[in-house]
């Protein structure tokens, strides 16, 4: 709107009045959004300026908001105690594994139903999107304390199946039918199977939703909570688990706390600066969210 | 239209001609993994969940067959009453202010402004950061006496307020979290919506002398409605699951301030262990959201029609 005004304006000039109407209105949208813009931007920047100060600093009336001098303390403090690299690397492998296997599952899922057009199958996914994470913790807790397998990160992963399969088949399914046919039809008709036609034809278009569906399932595994507060011991805690203990220990020690919460959540936060664009496309096309 | 709003609509989509009806069939096999993991991991805990419900089982204890006893129980159950009542406050108002903010946002969005892109990632970080660790910095900042908000309070004169501290004010607290945290989500539904709309009915309209607002009003809110339907579908669904923000903050306190009842159906199966009144909870909990969700899709049917 604001763009197409300079070359009407060479032409003949509007009167002032107008032009100070028009100044107005580009300056109160200016506004407006930076209104919508800045509760984002000040929570995180509080963030890490708690994460940047002394606990003297931190607990100071009136705040403190530019840490002067900064100091790095808190994050020294995070990594030397508290199991965080274990912690760290659990987080790793249990988003690793349960988007992988999602998509080594979902994938091929997605396809079939866009094939077949099952809108039924689809909404049974939509089903497991409605229900509450906590539901499946009861029956899932006392499965696994059967399979005597709790104490390993085995059963936090399985759960996160939970969040991640979904996602995987939502996005590969509207991804698959925007896919045009003909090509897999072409290779049909000159004799592949249907999984060679899945294989070597679809799945290399399919790259751009794999991709999509990658990103949302391993942000919403990554953060995820009620799952491995439930089902994890000790050692096989995961990072927003081992965060939220942090607080219950440790009332006041604001600097460490932001530090720790700033680490879990800032690759996902990188991650969505990258690749945002993949994001809003994956996230309009679905609605999806995590359990 | 999202794929979501595809299958709310109903069948309409399942009359589309089949292309290759002979393979149909064959594409089962790719269905066959996931569909594996989808009976392991959601439909065996459903059907277990069940049965449990059936039962007075409490983890590491004797179980014994009840029958419908813990529904009866639950209906009879004051605790669980409040906490419906706290859950559907919160539900009301986690809908209706981030349906607005996200309407207003996404119709900012759509114009074309300098730094649009950067903005709008902006806008939706918070809905892609970490639940619990926002929620912890929230914690920090409702501190009473040296929490950031306070001072900002006693910045613009008014006096402080307890947030989370107080029965009184812990669920609009709250919901400020979640409003902060998932307007992002309805922003960016509608905007999707913003984007697919036809130009011609604004020519017309522009030629015919229509103010910005009729244009709004007549032409972009009937369009958009499918759009605005689903957001609130999906919101509303968040908003009566929402767990992580509220049990890292509160943990449904002062007392049972915000015990809303996903905190209660917590609290029974894993800090009680009593698993088979739970699952009553959970069972009665999903009836609740389906009602809900068949009761907005019922009324999109009607405006539909109207």
């Amino acid at each position: 709107m604001t763009g197409a005004a300079p070359a009407r304006v060479a032409k003949h000039r509007p009167p002032l009045a107008r032009r100070l109407r028009r100044l107005a209105a580009d300056a109160g949208f200016g506004l407006a959004v930076l209104a919508l813009v800045s509760p984002a931007v000040l929570v995180f920047l509080w963030m890490l300026s708690l994460s940047l100060k002394t606990e003297l600093d931190n607990t100071a009336w009136p705040p403190v908001f530019v840490p002067d001098p900064p100091t790095l303390d808190n994050y020294r403090e995070v990594f030397a105690r508290n199991d965080f690299l274990l912690y760290a690397w659990n987080s790793v492998v249990v988003s690793f594994s349960a988007t992988g296997f999602a998509l080594l599952v979902g994938v091929p899922a997605g396809y079939g139903i866009a094939k077949m057009r099952a809108i039924r199958a689809a909404a049974l996914i939509l089903i497991a999107r409605i229900t509450p994470g906590l539901s499946y913790l009861i029956p899932l807790f006392l499965l696994f304390q059967w399979l005597e397998l709790t104490g390993t990160l085995v059963p936090i992963v399985i759960s996160h199946l939970v969040i991640t399969v979904p996602i995987v088949v939502w996005v590969m399914i509207s991804f698959f039918e925007g896919l045009p046919g003909e090509l897999e039809e072409a290779a049909l008709v000159d004799g592949a199977t249907l999984w060679q036609a899945f294989r070597h034809v679809a799945l290399p278009l399919a790259r751009p939703g794999i991709t999509v569906a990658t990103i949302l399932a391993f942000i919403f595994s990554w953060n995820n909570f009620v799952f491995a507060m439930v089902l994890a011991g000790r050692e096989t805690r995961t990072l927003p688990v081992a965060v939220n203990n942090m607080l219950t220990f440790e009332q006041i020690a604001w600097g460490p706390l932001s530090a720790a919460a700033l680490l879990v959540t800032l690759p996902v936060l990188l991650l969505t600066l990258v690749a945002q664009k993949q994001i809003v496309a994956g996230l309009t096309a679905g609605g999806v969210k995590g359990a | 239209m999202p794929r979501d709003a595809a299958i709310l609509a109903g069948p309409a989509e399942a009359a589309a001609p089949r292309r290759r009806p002979n393979y149909a069939r064959r594409y089962a096999w790719f269905v066959v993994p996931a569909a594996v993991v989808v009976v392991a991991v959601i439909l065996f805990p459903w059907l277990f969940t069940l049965y449990v419900s059936a039962h007075d089982w409490h983890l590491g204890g004797a179980r014994r067959w009840v029958g419908l006893e813990n529904y009866q129980k639950l209906f009879s159950d004051a605790r669980f009453g409040w906490a419906v009542a706290r859950t559907l406050l919160y539900t009301a108002l986690a809908v209706v202010l981030p349906m607005l903010l996200g309407l207003a946002a996404a119709l900012c969005f759509h114009r074309r402004f300098p730094l649009r892109g950067l903005a709008r990632t902006v806008f939706i970080l918070p809905m892609m950061a970490t639940p619990v660790a926002v929620a912890l910095v929230w914690t920090m900042m409702f501190h009473p006496q040296l929490g950031v908000l306070n001072w900002l309070l006693s910045q613009v004169g008014l006096p402080p307020s307890l947030w989370v501290y107080s029965a009184d004010t812990v669920i609009p607290t709250l919901v400020l979290v979640e409003v902060w945290h998932w307007t992002p989500l309805v922003m960016l539904l509608i905007l999707g919506g913003l984007a697919s709309l036809p130009t011609d009915p604004y020519e017309a309209a522009r030629i015919d002398g229509a103010t910005a607002w009729q244009a709004f009003r007549h032409i972009t809110l009937p369009l958009l409605l499918p759009f605005i339907v689903v957001a609130l579908i999906i919101r509303t669904i968040d908003a009566l699951k929402a767990f992580d923000t509220i049990y890292v903050i509160t943990q449904g306190g002062p007392g049972q301030a915000s015990e809303t009842i996903n905190i209660f159906l917590y609290l029974q199966a894993f800090a009680f262990y009593n698993v088979g009144y739970a699952s009553a909870v959970v069972v009665v909990f999903f009836a609740i959201i389906m009602l809900l969700a068949a009761l907005l899709l019922w009324t999109r049917q009607r405006v539909k029609v109207t």
